[in-house]
Formats: structure tokens, sequence, C-alpha cells
């Protein structure tokens, strides 16, 4: 039997994009009334589960945690994970942290996932998706290893941890890669990872009873005055809605479309 | 005393057409210094003086390709100790935004990623939610951290050209340490046709190529573009994840996007909308991306593509 483990995963609950999004506020924020869990979290969520089960599941003493950050609809990524199989759930939530840009939320992060490994065992691994689909900075899970002080392997195509240590394909760029780093880690995995699982009947039952630990600023240990718009190191200072792209000229091809193709572009200096 | 630091990160025998955007950027934000990794042939130190850097900074150590992230991000932060430069300029790749991500952290200072334009006070204008909107950004920091985006600014070289000095970095111990190592490395097969992220030109298919990207791949040899795919045909299998624009893929902001059997779902609106120039070809009147679309042609793309194919090669002779 491999080693347990005890996995954190982030959660983060996004406006759907399947629908119009707006950014809204003194402080230029997203607007999250219609969220969902970002579709992204769902493979960091199946690769903790997968490797969990891989080591007898809760029973031999592994950890799957979903953590989220948010106001009190960020909980609802959470609900869903334990949903679709997280063991159990640690909400952050506090009026401090609106706002916050990725230090602010890294340096809070940093704190729950210390308050969690304070709580029991370490924590041995921290995985996140490979981007949200919002704020799309992509920089939380690098400035969280940094305030941590671990390793990360970021895209990961594949992942497996064996002898305290991961190893991880990426496929970034030119290269393939094969990535090793020591636990603990920070690791992000893209989509090709695997299939999410669904939550199904079982599962939506079983979620009711998991337990979702509230934490507050103070629970972790972190200043008002560090996180929010009063602990950013970036602004927003205006956000305007592109004006929507309009339709151009649309022809049916009569056996000469390829040639009028070729005119557009030459008319457009594009050739 | 250097403003403006820009982090060129192997380049190879030449320097990317996105370095030099940034260079043009940093110029003219003041002083230019370049922090390098790799090794600094004497072409690539030539075009760097003729973008008007003043210094460049090479890091203490030559293995730093060796590991992900971490050690280039200690090798940056000692590089802005040494210059004393307040913006930090990286191109906008993942390891471009983790890098400056970490950089951030370190050094305290506020990070903007996808920036498409810098005013001189630092000002950075970036395009988010998959470019339905425009916003300002700004660091309240001494420092600021800014990835930039490619194909935002037309690369311009310095007035006169210096003969920039060098100077090594001593990279923390500590950077190398904590760091995930690349074990292995297989490089790609190259496909001789420009980055899809940096290309000026991208012609893409969907589902509607029906594994068969023969006639999008010709097109974009005739047009020197890059391949881009849907989410539907990579996950078909039909090209490389590599080549996938959208969402979950590639962001792109070429002069000229051909789309080509795909339909436009927002998954793939998200990473092409801000294309300059959008042509659509798909069988279906009603999808989407006929919307956006700057020239739409409702037809066969088997029919559509190769025909333009032959007439743009017949026009170049």
């Amino acid at each position: 039997m491999e080693e347990t483990l005890k996995i954190v995963v982030l959660v983060k609950h996004v406006p759907d994009a399947q629908f119009d999004r707006h950014i809204t506020g003194p402080g230029n924020t997203t607007d999250r009334d219609e969220s969902i869990l970002s579709e992204l979290d769902e493979y960091a969520l199946e690769a903790a589960l997968q490797l969990a089960e891989e080591r007898g599941g809760p029973k031999a003493g592994n950890e799957v945690i979903a953590l989220s950050m948010g106001p009190s609809g960020a909980v609802n990524a959470v609900k869903k994970s334990l949903q679709i199989g997280a063991y159990s759930g640690v909400h952050l939530s506090d009026d401090a942290l609106a706002g916050s840009d990725a230090a602010a939320t890294s340096l809070a992060l940093a704190a729950a996932i210390r308050h969690i490994s304070a709580d029991g065992r370490p924590v041995d691994l921290v995985l996140t998706g490979m981007a949200s689909t919002d704020g799309e900075t992509s920089l939380i899970p690098a400035q969280l290893a940094e305030r941590l002080q671990f390793p990360q392997v970021t895209f990961a195509s594949t992942l497996e941890v064996s002898g305290g240590q991961v190893s991880a394909r990426r496929d970034a760029g030119a290269f393939s890669e094969t990535v090793e780093a020591q636990l603990p880690a920070v690791v992000s995995v893209t989509d090709q990872i695997n299939e999410p699982r669904y939550p199904n009947f079982k599962g939506i039952l079983a979620a009711k009873k998991k337990k979702i630990a509230s934490l507050s600023l103070a629970d972790i240990g972190v200043d008002a005055s560090q996180v929010g718009l009063a602990g950013s190191w970036t602004v927003v200072e205006s956000a305007e809605a592109r004006p929507p792209r309009t339709a151009g000229t649309i022809i049916t091809d009569d056996g000469d479309a390829g040639i009028k193709l070729v005119d557009f572009l030459a008319a457009q200096k594009l050739l | 005393m250097a403003n403006a630091l820009v982090f060129i990160d192997n380049p190879g025998a030449a320097l990317k057409k996105s370095s030099l955007e940034l260079l043009t950027i940093a110029r003219s934000l003041g002083e230019t210094a370049v922090a390098f990794t790799g090794e600094l042939n004497d072409d690539v130190a030539a075009t760097l003086g003729a973008y008007g850097a003043t210094t460049v900074f090479q890091p203490s150590v030559d293995d730093l390709d060796n590991y992900l992230v971490g050690p280039k991000a200690a090798y940056l932060a000692a590089a802005v100790a040494a210059s004393g430069a307040t913006a930090v300029l990286v191109d906008n790749s993942p390891e471009g935004k983790e890098i400056a991500g970490r950089l951030g952290i370190k050094l305290n200072a506020g990070v903007i990623t996808d920036v498409v334009g810098v005013e001189a006070d630092g000002t950075a204008h970036k395009s988010v939610l998959a470019g339905s909107y425009n916003t300002t950004a700004k660091a309240t920091t001494p420092v600021t951290v800014l990835s930039v985006k490619a194909n935002n600014v037309e690369p311009a070289a310095a007035g006169a050209a210096t003969a920039p000095a060098t100077a090594i970095v001593e990279v923390p111990a500590e950077g190398l340490a904590n760091s995930a190592r690349i074990a292995a490395r297989t490089e790609k097969p190259v496909s001789g046709r420009p980055d899809l992220s940096e290309a000026r030109i991208v012609v893409a298919g969907g589902r509607g190529v029906d594994g068969d990207f023969g006639p999008v791949e010709e097109l974009a040899d005739a047009l020197g573009a890059a391949v881009g795919a849907s989410r539907a045909a990579t996950d078909a299998g039909w090209i490389g994840h590599d080549a996938q624009v959208g969402q979950t893929g590639v962001t792109v902001s070429p002069q000229l996007y051909i789309s080509a059997g795909i339909s436009g779902a927002i998954q793939q609106k998200a990473g092409m909308q801000t294309s300059k120039v959008i042509v659509a070809i798909n069988k279906d009147a009603e999808s989407p991306v006929f919307e956006i679309a700057d020239y739409g042609i409702i037809g066969d793309l088997f029919k559509v593509l190769p025909q333009a194919t032959a007439e743009i090669q017949k026009r170049k002779g």
C-alpha cells in the first residue's frame, strides 16, 4: 500500500461562462450571482479522489478536502465538490476578503492551508485546476507555492505520487517534460488528465453528512488589512464593456467563395 | 539605474518577435535592462543593443532550464535588485505568467497579466472575461510586474543602437531548493509553422473538418499562418492538444483568424474574439461564429479552402 495522503483541492465558484458575464461595483469585480463550480476545478478534484482511492480512500486515513474562499455563494462550490466525492470541505469567508487580487488571495489561501495542516497532519498536496474560468490571471498556484515555499508543478497532464515525490508530465510549449518534485507540493492539472466523475444520487445524499468547516480571517490569523482592496497590490481603475463584435458580410458559396475570400483578404491587405 | 527590466528566457539563435515587442514597450518606460538566460550569441547581443538595452544581466548558474519557474523567479528578483528597475516585463506564456506571479510575491510587487498596452506611468490595459471587457489596472507597489500579450505593438529598434554592458547576477541557492526539477524533456516535432500564440494569421479547424486537417494546413501554409483547432477537434484526436484555441487552450489575437468548420460556441469564442479580422466558413448558416465574423461564407470548407489556397498561390505567382 502506498503512503496515505492529505490533499487540499482549491475549488472556486465562477460565473457560468455559458452566459454573459459582468464586472460591477466600486472595485470593478466580477458579478458572481449566477455561479457554478469552475469546470476546470473538477479535474483537480478527480485527480485527488483517484490518488486517495489508490491508497484505500478515507478508511485508510486519506483526506480530500475541498477549500473555497469567497462570500456565502462560494460554499456552493464546496457543496458540489462534496457531492462529487470530496471527503470534507473548508469555506474561508470574511467580508474583508472582498476585492482581493491574486496576491491577497494567495496570502489568505496560504494561511488557510497552514491552518488545515495544523489540524491533524500536514497537507501533502495542494491541487488546483489549470486556471479559473473567470479572472484568468492563472497566478494563484504560483503565488501560493511561493508563499508556502512548496515546489510547484503546473499544467500536469499526468500525475503520480510515490515515495514522497510527485511526478507529472507537462506538454507546455515546444517540449514534453517529465517533472519531479518533493512533497509537499502545489500541483495544477489540465483538462487532459482525466474524465471527472459526475455526482450520483448516493453522492448527493452522502454529501449532506459531510463536514464543512467555516473559517474567518481571525481563525487563520490574517489581519483584514492584509487582504481585500486594502491588501491588494493592484487596482482595477476602470472596466468598460467592449462593444460586441457585429456580423460583417455573409455570403453563400456559389462555387467561387474561395476566390471571393482571397479578394476580401487582399482588400484588407492581409495577403 | 534602469527603469524597466525585460526577461528574455533562453531565446536560442535569435530573439522572438514577442521579446522585441517587450523591448519596444520597455523603452517607452525609460532606460531598459535585460535579464537574460541561455547562451548570449553575438547576433542576439547586437539585437538587444539595437533595441536600446543598456545592460544585459546573465545568471551565475547555467542550469535554470532544468527547473520549473521557481529558480527563474529567484534569478529575476536578483536582477530587479541589481538593475533598480521599477517595471518588469515578461511574456504572457503560461510559464511567463507563473514567473511573474512568484516574482511578485518575492518583491511585494503587484502583478498584472494579459496586458495589451502600457502607459508611461505604468498603467496597464488588459482585456478580461474572454475579451468582453477592457480594463485598466495599476500596481500600488514600488515595483510593477507585467506579463504582456504578443502582437499588440510593432517592434521598433531604438533611434541609436547601444553596446549593452553585461553583468552576472548571483542566483540565490534557495531558489533551486524547493523547486520542481525537469527529469526528462523531449522536443516535439517542429512544424515549421509560426507559434500559435504569436502568429499574425491563424487558420483553425473544428468538428467540420471531420478528421482531415489537410485543407486547413494547406491554406495555413499558403498564408504563412499557424494552425489552430477547436476543442471538439482536439478531443477527437484529429490534431494535438497544443493546437486548441479557446478557454482551456491558447488565447490568440492575430491580425486574421480563419475559422473553418467551427460552430463558434462560447468556449472557442473566448480564445479568438479579440482577433482583428475574423473569417468564418461553415456549412450551417445558424452557426454562432457568423455573429462575430467580419466575413462569413456559408459553404463546404472542403471546396472553399482548397480554392482559396490555389488562388493565393496563383496570385503570389
